[in-house]
């Protein structure tokens, strides 16, 4: 017990001690019985006949599950979009997540592009220090990719604990990155030891069919799915996982809406690729019908990008996955406008600000379309909400599991409240809520956060601005153990040949353009390579061959050895006969 | 008789030929039947014909009498930095005959920023000159803007281009952004065109380039290190992407690697109108030629997308051929000397890049195909040269041996043996990349226009005979689907009153671009008269005006309950 001191930077909570007694814990590896004792925010013991201080304050468990937090990796609080801002800030929405459940959310900063990345996180910080009711941590999303980015993500990654970054494939002339940039950005990544993140849609396409369906006079919300079929999602879903896999880069497919977008995460998986995907509270549990809806304002309150499906077996097929693991977390993308907000896209559909809510019914939707019907088991619930997310953003085990010394995050999970979901008592200030009169049978019955109780009798006892950030280092195990073994073997070597000195063909005009540069502005690492290229050509001349030394010492039986071939493909017999340089034969 | 003498074509008018006791093998079935041919076209086709005195006769003894191949992917004759690749329309034809092939359709290829009809004039005049057999072509769009579309609806309307080809690679030169693709894939969905599509990321792979030159990777096993098979798989599904969502039917040249293959399975068994045609090179040999030391022989092995390292793919590619989900087979026939070639020694992206496979491409096939079972005669036949055909809207010119088509025949003969070398070839390059291989199956007798080009293994062909065939829009077998299709996409709006709630102010303008570019995109706001439509949309929906959703979606019950419009219900 010596090892455990009381963290001193967390005054406001170390006076609180607890045990719950008679819990059944559920991990993502094994369910148990035990008792629990927390202090100070953290794990203290586990195990039977605990011997702790006096004057706990004792929870009895009955023997009902008690499992890790949720953990929400993606939300929105407090988003600005073009001088509005979203409608749940920082304490409304941490709010809702811990009455859902969820200890510990992810928010996304979304610097505007120009703007430099960390002076867009320090806001971020700022907005959620004074007001977060739980931990949280930050994404950063990359919407401009030029000199000083890159410089921006290795001062995130090595000074403020930021192990992920996303990329827009969508929202062109805003967001929206070339292939050849989030080939670099994929590449700076990895380099970090981050995880690439991206919000897949072809951008281009959708742009076009925006346009015309404008055209045709279609300028409701029908207008937004319809111009974004889910066959865009899964093509820039495809493209980004052949990006990846080029740049050997872990990635992550935040906002998996439609089947055809699981579907290629899913056989991408069975071919190797590191890659995640992230289906969200809105894609398990409704769909893309409520588009059509007549009352404008609830068809305007699910628009979202990638849109929900209007195909209403996704939800079921998307539950599926997740419960055999081709995708393996879970978030909320919580951004919810006001309906006047959301109005100023009333007589254009592109003008509306996109997000729907779901921080709060996640961990419930999720219990009641997987666990409830059978589809996974409780610690399957608890990877999904919790252990992985923790795993893939480097905060396992302080995150995502109950475990001596570990976070004080748990939840008293009560299988068997039943509860219809309405606006007129969620905990968020939005009038529409997505999954209005659906009905969920499980749902937290205690929550703490930071060794605290904040849900108790249906009631929330939050504090604002108690939420910490929670730094993440980069290279996640779970992540870049394959990734680092991949890179160690996929060294290229060039074939060594003598020089070629046969004829040449005289060129007159002028060369095949193949720039291999994509753009000098906005490719600092093309840079690096370009000028280290030049310095390359200065020092090392072209190889220049004597031919008297070498003679023919590469012609005759050639040795197996020195024959260079990518590790990765069968290569049977690796041709080439002899090395008679100039010959034809 | 109706069938008269076509009067343009005076060279051949006097031919008259008789094949005997032959086995006639279209793509549906095979039967034994006599062909009487005159002045280049099939007459007659049956038993104890009743033909003219002085006829020329051909015994076949039973042997399989197909339709002529069609080569529909060459490059003949292409410029290439002040040079012309070794194979003119003469030589490049003249192998083709010899291999059993009696049409080739080439690729007109105008650079960026020239005019397309300048450029398809200057093919056409290159090859009315020296072609041996009857030829078409396909016009490769490298640039897009509204004077190229308007060239485009010319060669529709007016040259006889029905397919068009547009680069996902080549990045900064032939290379179309998505928008543009979109653009291209729609008008020409409009037009009863069909898109062909280069398949690669030109991106990604100007990337992996510069990477490969930095590592000092300079030889051909460069060009295939920077051009790995994902890219041209991603190209694939991005192309099939755009063209369902424009409903165009698309044609991906060149398939050369397994999973470039399996998203074209993939596509058609969505439904999607695709085409994928894989070449002579890709069913013949693989990439691991790339690592010879012999940089001669590497480099000539040196084509995009590159032949993949992967030794399995050539017969992965036959099945899937042979399985319908592959359906034309092209050569890409685009030779270049070595000493052309060696522009590039220094650094493999300056090869000039394309292979052969004109001549050999029908025998490979046969070998590879038939004689192992994988499919029958008639399937030859379809992948050979019917199908091909069918996309051109040449059919049943073309493709078939029945009454009334074009007299390109070939005798072919099941049990000869020959190996392929550079020696013996009718293509003036030094290399052959199939060098080597002993192939079964070969044409025994080829006739072009009626003409007996290739009798007893010498080739009698003549230059410039070859006739322009031209080629008309909405074939057919690619357009009866879309047109269905389009009849039923109709997109309709949600009938509704207008939202009268508060709305937020919002200062910046973001996201939201609806129009990829304002010269080609005259978007146009919608103006709603208020008064007009007041809120006699309200109350309950009458059955008309159930609320339109994409065709093919499977939705349940429509939703959207009562038209309150502002109520927060």
């Amino acid at each position: 017990m010596s090892g455990y001191q009381g963290k001193k930077n967390i005054p406001r909570i170390t006076s609180d001690r607890l045990l719950i007694k008679g819990a059944k814990i559920v991990n993502d590896d094994q369910s148990f019985l035990a008792d629990i004792y927390m202090e100070d925010g953290v794990i203290k013991q586990i195990g039977d006949n605990l011997i702790v201080p006096g004057g706990v304050k004792i929870i009895e468990a009955h023997g009902r599950m008690v499992m890790p937090g949720g953990i929400d990796v993606h939300t929105r609080f407090q988003m600005p979009d073009r001088g509005m801002v979203a409608a749940d800030d920082f304490y409304q929405g941490t709010r809702a997540a811990l009455a859902g459940g969820t200890t510990m959310i992810i928010d996304h900063v979304v610097p505007e592009p120009g703007v430099s990345l960390v002076a867009a996180f320090k806001q971020w910080r700022e907005w959620a220090d004074s007001k977060s009711c739980c931990d949280y941590s930050l994404h950063v999303d990359i919407t401009d990719w030029n000199k000083g980015t890159q410089e921006e993500m290795e001062t995130l990654v090595k000074d403020h604990g930021v192990n992920s970054f996303l990329v827009y494939l969508a929202y062109k002339d805003v967001f929206q990155l070339s292939d050849s940039q989030i080939y670099e950005v994929f590449s700076v990544i990895r380099d970090l030891g981050a995880i690439a993140q991206v919000h897949a849609e072809n951008g281009d396409i959708i742009a076009e069919e925006q346009r015309r369906i404008l055209e045709l006079g279609i300028t409701g919300p029908e207008g937004h799915v319809l111009s974004r079929p889910e066959e865009v999602e899964a093509e820039a879903v495809n493209r980004s996982v052949t990006i990846a896999n080029q740049t050997n880069c872990p990635l992550y497919i935040t906002k998996v809406m439609s089947k055809s977008a699981a579907d290629v995460i899913a056989l991408a998986r069975k071919k190797g690729a590191v890659v995640y995907g992230e289906p969200i509270s809105a894609s398990l549990g409704t769909d893309g019908t409520h588009y059509w809806s007549k009352n404008w304002a609830k068809a305007a309150a699910f628009v979202t990008s990638p849109p929900l499906s209007p195909d209403p077996t996704t939800p079921d097929y998307l539950s599926s996955l997740l419960s055999c693991g081709d995708l393996q977390v879970t978030g909320s993308a919580h951004c919810t406008f006001q309906t006047s907000q959301r109005a100023v896209g009333k007589d254009n559909f592109t003008m509306m600000p996109e997000g729907t809510n779901g921080t709060e019914e996640r961990m419930s939707l999720i219990w009641d379309k997987c666990v409830v019907t059978g589809k996974m088991d409780e610690n399957q619930f608890v990877a999904v909400t919790s252990t992985n997310a923790a795993k893939i953003f480097n905060l396992y085990p302080r995150k995502g599991r109950i475990a001596v010394g570990s976070d004080a995050d748990l939840l008293l999970w009560d299988p068997d409240i039943t509860k219809i979901i309405s606006a007129k008592s969620h905990n968020l200030a939005v009038e529409y809520n997505i999954f209005e009169g659906t009905e969920v049978r499980g749902g937290p019955l205690v929550v703490i956060s930071q060794g605290k109780i904040v849900l108790e009798e249906g009631k929330l006892h939050t504090m604002e601005g108690c939420g910490r950030y929670v730094s993440r280092k980069p290279f996640p195990d779970h992540v870049y153990k394959r990734i680092k073994a991949r890179s160690r073997l996929t060294e290229l070597r060039g074939v060594p040949r003598g020089q070629y000195d046969g004829p040449v063909c005289e060129v007159t005009v002028t060369p095949k353009v193949m720039s291999t540069v994509s753009s000098v502005k906005t490719s600092p690492v093309k840079q690096q390579q370009q000028q280290q290229q030049q310095q390359q050509q200065f020092t090392t001349h072209q190889p220049v061959r004597n031919l008297h030394q070498s003679g023919f010492s590469l012609s005759g039986a050639q040795i197996d050895d020195n024959v260079p071939r990518r590790t990765t493909q069968r290569i049977v017999a690796p041709p080439g006969g002899k090395a008679n340089i100039t010959s034809l034969g | 008789m109706s069938y008269q003498g076509k009067k343009n074509i005076p060279k051949i008018t006097s031919d008259r030929l008789l094949i005997k006791g032959g086995r006639i093998v279209n793509d549906d079935q095979s039967f034994h039947a006599d062909i009487y041919m005159e002045d280049g076209l099939i007459k007659q086709i049956g038993d104890n014909l009743i033909v003219p005195g002085g006829v020329k006769t051909i015994e076949a003894n039973g042997k399989m009498v197909i339709p002529g191949g069609i080569d529909i992917h060459t490059h003949f004759q292409m410029p290439y930095r002040g040079t012309t690749t070794v194979d003119d329309f003469s030589q490049g034809s003249k192998a083709a005959l010899a291999g059993g092939t009696t049409m080739i359709v080439d690729h007109v290829i105008p650079e960026p920023g020239t005019s397309l009809m300048e450029a398809y004039d200057q093919w056409r005049q290159w090859a009315d000159e020296k072609a041996c057999c009857d030829y078409s072509l396909h016009v490769d769009i490298t640039h897009w803007n509204d004077s190229v579309k308007q060239e485009v609806d010319n060669l529709i309307k007016e040259k006889g281009v029905n397919t068009f080809q547009v680069y996902m690679a080549y990045k900064d030169y032939y290379q179309m952004t998505n928008s543009e693709l979109y653009e291209v894939f729609t008008f020409l969905a409009e037009r009863g065109g069909i898109v062909q599509v280069h398949a690669e990321n030109g991106e990604i792979i100007a990337e992996e380039q510069a990477r490969m030159l930095q590592m000092g990777i300079t030889g051909p096993e460069g060009h295939v290190l920077s051009r790995p098979e994902e890219l041209e798989a991603e190209a694939v599904f991005r192309a099939v992407t755009i063209a369902s969502q424009t409903n165009c039917p698309l044609y991906v040249t060149r398939v050369m690697s397994k999973s470039a293959a399996d998203i074209i399975s993939q596509a058609r068994k969505k439904g999607n109108v695709v085409f994928g045609e894989p070449i002579t090179a890709s069913l013949g040999t693989d990439g691991t030629h790339y690592w010879s030391k012999n940089w001669a022989k590497a480099a000539s092995f040196v084509t995009s997308p590159p032949l993949s390292p992967d030794p399995t793919t050539p017969d992965y590619l036959h099945t899937l051929l042979a399985s319908g989900d592959l359906s034309v087979t092209g050569s890409a026939h685009c030779t270049f000397s070595v000493a052309q070639k060696a522009i590039g020694k220094d650094d493999f992206t300056q090869i000039p890049e394309g292979v052969n496979g004109v001549e050999e491409r029908m025998v490979l096939i046969w070998d590879k195909a038939v004689t192992t079972g994988k499919m029958d005669e008639n399937m030859f036949v379809a992948v050979t040269s019917t199908n091909a055909a069918k996309i051109l809207n040449l059919y049943p010119r073309k493709g078939r041996i029945a009454v009334g088509s074009d007299a390109d025949l070939v005798i072919w003969d099941t049990d000869s043996i020959r190996t392929i070398t550079a020696k013996t070839h009718n293509s003036a390059a030094e290399y052959n990349i199939f060098e080597g291989m002993e192939l079964r199956g070969a044409p025994l007798v080829v006739i072009c226009q009626g003409k007996i080009v290739l009798e007893d293994g010498n080739l009698h062909a003549t230059s410039g005979v070859g006739r322009f065939i031209p080629c008309s829009p909405f074939p057919d077998f690619a357009y009866k689907r879309v047109k269905a299709r389009k009849q039923l996409a109709v997109l309709r709006a949600v009938p509704r009153g207008m939202y009268d709630g508060p709305v937020s102010e919002f200062s910046m303008s973001r996201g939201g671009t609806p129009s990829a570019s304002a010269r080609t995109s005259p978007t146009k706001q919608p103006v709603r008269n208020l008064h007009q439509s007041g809120f006699s949309l309200a109350g309950p929906p009458t059955p008309d005006d159930i609320p339109i959703r994409p065709a093919g979606r499977r939705i349940v019950v429509p939703p959207g309950g009562r038209s309150n419009i502002t109520s927060l219900s």
